[in-house]
């Protein structure tokens, strides 16, 4: 079990409708996010190009975050979810500092906070909040080791890359190109 | 490749620090209503709405908590205008009922007009201020003096009351100042227009045209759901825009055309299909008229004649014609919505409908479908009584097309206009901040001084309440009744929209309010209910259904009874006079104007000044959600679009913050952001309509950004319909607000 997301940034429109749905689903704090919405812009007038990307924790197989954690509280669960667990962190911030991705925050109340893949509605069956509200339906969420899951479908045909590769941390999400 | 440091962000963490820790302990508010751990489990009541933070109104649930907070809405699957997914605003309805700055108590104005202090005052004594003085301007100047401006769902109860009363001035500005040209020129056209929702066929065409619309920005949750399947089955894109929308980055072709030249364009490509033999004959000569007229009125409109007014390739012009006749009948050159931009706008869009019907594309699968609906009827009541006059005497036989009452009109007989008193004396303002939707801010000013009564109803202290004599506090869509959504589209709909929470504060809901003054205005008769669910439930049970079922499933699909394409070897007849598609308007050419689209220059800017294009971005809906907590953190102010040529000519750097002066000396109230961006052209900046609120009530929103109304001093009539062309002001640049102006 290894799950993963697909995205196509050909379909995203950069709403950020993921977003508020992260926030209203994982009570985060406004002002804060788990996930964002980045455009890249390229060439120049007229000939130019923009990608749009919906971003969050890539829940990296070989995790620095969870390599520098001194307390344990940053882990790794079945399917490869990266998780911190709330009431053992200390909010030291090591791991914000090691994730090439940005996703990490430290949440008001004194803990670091990231996307979890929702894993309260994952293991009921549900999809991520994210992916269950993007209007484009440019999000598809499943185990990449299941051949014939929607994910690894969607990822057979396309050009599709990971976010800085060259970090070494094995990132699972993919963008569509 | 770039590293994504280089990468704008444009959600929330990506604001800039500054923005972001400014707004932290005020936003803190909404949070702390949903504060706890995110995995546990909560019971979760869900309870059925439709969405009023924009006109696409999806169906969707308001989950509620065991303290009867709402935690999050989502959308219903089984509503054909979301498919269960929500757009961002959707999603963040809940910040439209969490926004601490909501209106809490009716106010009544102290002191004389435009004082702006008002006392907060009982729901009682705000009903008898203003049944008193309704009753006063009918015995002085009739009902018809009293004039109700309304967006959305609340309307539809004060319309009810206003017609009861004796008024039917009843103007919306998504009339003249938006799609009014659009569905005026599609019915000269076809005898109908596209609807809300329109009537594309996005989801099944092979070639989808936008020019003046930007799926995508525009948040249309429909289309922009279509849009995508369409991309993921291959569908071909032309966009049009002077600038690189979301909609042209996804599209085949971009055609970066220099903005105001529009019907040029359109007219090269109805010249490319007719003259290169591609347009569907079968289809032109069972359903159009005036086909001879339009290919001689074309004969000399070549993409080289094109070339020189729009900046776009002959080449391209063909090639794209051609894509379309490919794809014909499924393509859909798209209307647009917001189409009042220079005057002969119904002109423009008369274009885009002829170039439909040379497709053949009403009608066919991939194009534009026949929409079916089923009707709710009325919940009776007595016979309203007829006004001595209308709206359309207002017109002073102007604007002949005009099929809704023009706004511009309403205001402009509201003050002494030319030696002659005003017909309207009175305002009820329900759901617009006329401030940021009327361009004509002189008129609005001299009209809101010389009104004997204005009355607002809103939830948020949008700009028009402080003008209100009487200000009356709305409760939001997610805390009230409203009338059964009923959608004409591909299949007919039901859905409702009910109380989800008890309201906050002392606000009410509108049909509560009509009801009330209708009472102390006298009539009564008119609103023969106690609860707005009984007037629900005998509608619904009229159509096979009830408010108990309804309260369980949200929304109610019916089965079509006809088909939404025209069937093989059967004849349609469009809804005009002779049943067929008129490519020649004798209607118009009756009027007096154009009987066949022309092309007309319009002005353009000095050196040193640029056009204001302005537009949409997805997670805001006009001005109404500025000040929204949650949409806020994804956008909290607009920005200034700059071509990195004019910013490198200017010496602006990236997010420094400058004022911005239009052609006519008008100076924007606050300052605005730099975004120098290789996605619009040099002649043009752009920015996202609805920001720089400048009503301190509006915590958030008060000072952020710039409101480009402001700037649009300059309108463009269109002497069909009265629709106000908003694209034909210019701006320069200030790096301080009264001192020194910026200079190349």
């Amino acid at each position: 079990m290894r799950y993963a997301m697909a995205i196509d940034t050909r379909k995203c429109v950069g709403c950020s409708d993921c977003v508020v749905a992260c926030q209203t689903e994982n009570n985060v704090p406004i002002g804060y996010c788990r996930d964002w919405v980045t455009e890249s812009v390229d060439g120049t007038y007229p000939n130019v190009t923009i990608e749009l990307r919906t971003e969050r924790c890539n829940h990296c197989d070989n995790s620095p975050c969870v390599r520098c954690c001194p307390t344990g509280a940053s882990h790794i669960v079945e399917g490869g979810i990266v998780l911190v667990t709330h009431h053992q962190c200390i909010g030291c911030g090591a791991c914000i500092q090691s994730c090439p991705y940005d996703a990490r925050y430290s949440h008001p109340d004194g803990y670091v906070d990231k996307c979890t893949f929702c894993i309260h509605r994952v293991t009921k069956g549900e999809k991520p909040a994210c992916v269950s509200v993007c209007p484009t339906n440019c999000m598809y969420f499943g185990d990449l080791d299941d051949p014939n899951s929607e994910v690894s479908n969607v990822l057979k045909n396309r050009k599709f890359k990971a976010l800085a590769p060259e970090a070494g941390t094995q990132p699972n999400i993919f963008y569509m190109v | 490749m770039k590293t994504r440091r280089d990468f704008i962000k444009i959600s929330a963490l990506g604001i800039g620090a500054t923005a972001i820790a400014g707004g932290t302990a005020r936003l803190a508010f909404g949070s702390s209503l949903f504060g706890g751990n995110s995995n546990e489990e909560e019971v979760l009541k869900q309870m059925p709405t439709y969405c009023e933070v924009c006109f696409w109104k999806c169906a969707g649930w308001a989950h509620v908590t065991g303290d009867g907070q709402i935690k999050k809405i989502t959308g219903n699957y089984d509503d054909p205008q979301c498919n269960g997914r929500l757009c961002p605003r959707g999603t963040g309805g809940v910040g439209m009922f969490s926004d601490p700055d909501r209106l809490k108590k009716p106010l009544i104005r102290v002191g004389k007009a435009g004082s702006q202090t008002y006392r907060e005052a009982s729901w009682d004594e705000a009903f008898d201020y203003i049944a008193s003085k309704m009753k006063d301007l009918k015995s002085k100047y009739g009902p018809e003096s009293m004039a109700l401006f309304y967006h959305g769902s609340s309307g539809n109860h004060f319309s009810h009351l206003m017609k009861a009363y004796g008024s039917t001035n009843h103007a919306a500005p998504s009339f003249a100042q938006c799609r009014g040209p659009r569905d005026v020129g599609l019915e000269a056209t076809f005898g109908e227009s596209v609807s809300s929702p329109e009537v594309t066929d996005i989801r099944d065409t092979r070639c989808l045209v936008l020019i003046g619309s930007h799926i995508g920005e525009n948040m249309h949750n429909g289309q922009v759901q279509e849009m995508s399947e369409a991309i993921d089955k291959g569908a071909v894109i032309i966009t049009v825009d002077p600038r690189l929308s979301t909609a042209a980055s996804k599209s085949k072709f971009w055609l970066p055309i220099k903005p105001s030249t529009d019907i040029a364009l359109l007219l090269a490509w109805i010249h490319v299909l007719i003259h290169e033999d591609l347009y569907n004959k079968d289809y032109v000569a069972t359903y159009a008229e005036g086909f001879d007229q339009l290919k001689a009125h074309v004969s000399s409109f070549t993409p080289e004649w094109a070339y020189g007014i729009t900046t776009l390739k002959p080449e391209l012009i063909r090639e794209t014609a051609r894509e379309m006749a490919n794809a014909a009948p499924s393509v859909i050159i798209h209307p647009g919505r917001h189409a009042s931009w220079y005057g002969d706008d119904v002109q423009r869009t008369r274009a885009i409908g002829i170039l439909n019907a040379l497709l053949g594309s009403w009608g066919n699968r991939g194009g534009l479908f026949f929409k079916e609906g089923i009707k709710l009827p009325e919940f009776p009541h007595p016979e309203y009584p007829k006004p001595a006059w209308s709206w359309r005497d207002l017109l002073d036989g102007k604007y002949p097309l005009a099929n809704e009452a023009v706004t511009n009109t309403v205001i402009e007989a509201s003050y002494p206009k030319d030696g002659k008193e005003a017909r309207i004396k009175g305002w009820l303002v329900s759901g617009t901040n006329l401030i940021a939707a009327i361009p004509m801010k002189q008129e609005l000013e001299k009209a809101m001084q010389a009104l004997e009564l204005i009355v607002v109803v809103d939830t948020m202290p949008m700009e028009i309440t402080s003008y209100a004599d009487v200000v009356l506090p709305e409760c939001t869509y997610l805390e009230r009744y409203d009338d059964i959504r009923a959608t004409s589209h591909r299949e007919p709909t039901l859905s409702l929209r009910m109380p989800t929470v008890e309201p906050l504060y002392d606000s009410k809901p509108s049909w509560w309010m009509a009801k009330q003054l209708g009472e102390k205005l006298g009539l009564g008769a008119y609103f023969p209910y106690n609860d707005y669910a009984e007037v629900l439930d005998w509608q619904l049970k009229q159509v096979g259904t009830s408010l108990d079922e309804m309260k369980k499933i949200g929304v109610k699909k019916y089965t079509r009874k006809t088909s939404p394409y025209i069937e093989p070897g059967t004849i349609h007849h469009f809804k005009t006079a002779s049943g067929k598609i008129q490519l020649y308007s004798h209607e118009l050419a009756e009027a007096g104007f154009d009987a066949m689209p022309v092309y007309t220059p319009h002005p353009e800017p000095e050196e040193g000044f640029y056009r204001l294009i302005y537009g949409r971005a997805p997670m805001h809906t006009f001005s109404r959600t500025a000040n929204n907590p949650n949409l806020v953190a994804l956008m909290p102010e607009n920005a200034i679009w700059i071509n990195p040529q004019v910013a490198k000519l200017w010496g602006f750097k990236k997010d420094q913050y400058i004022w911005l002066k239009n052609q006519d000396g008008a100076v924007s109230t606050f300052p605005i952001k730099v975004r120098v961006t290789e996605r619009i052209r040099w002649d043009s900046i752009y920015m996202v309509h609805g920001f720089g609120h400048h009503h301190k009530p509006l915590t958030f929103a008060y000072g952020r950004g710039v409101n480009d109304t402001e700037l649009i001093t300059k309108v463009m009539i269109d002497p069909t319909m009265g629709g106000t062309g908003m694209r034909g002001n210019f701006v320069t640049f200030l790096t301080e607000k009264l001192g020194k102006e910026a200079s190349i």
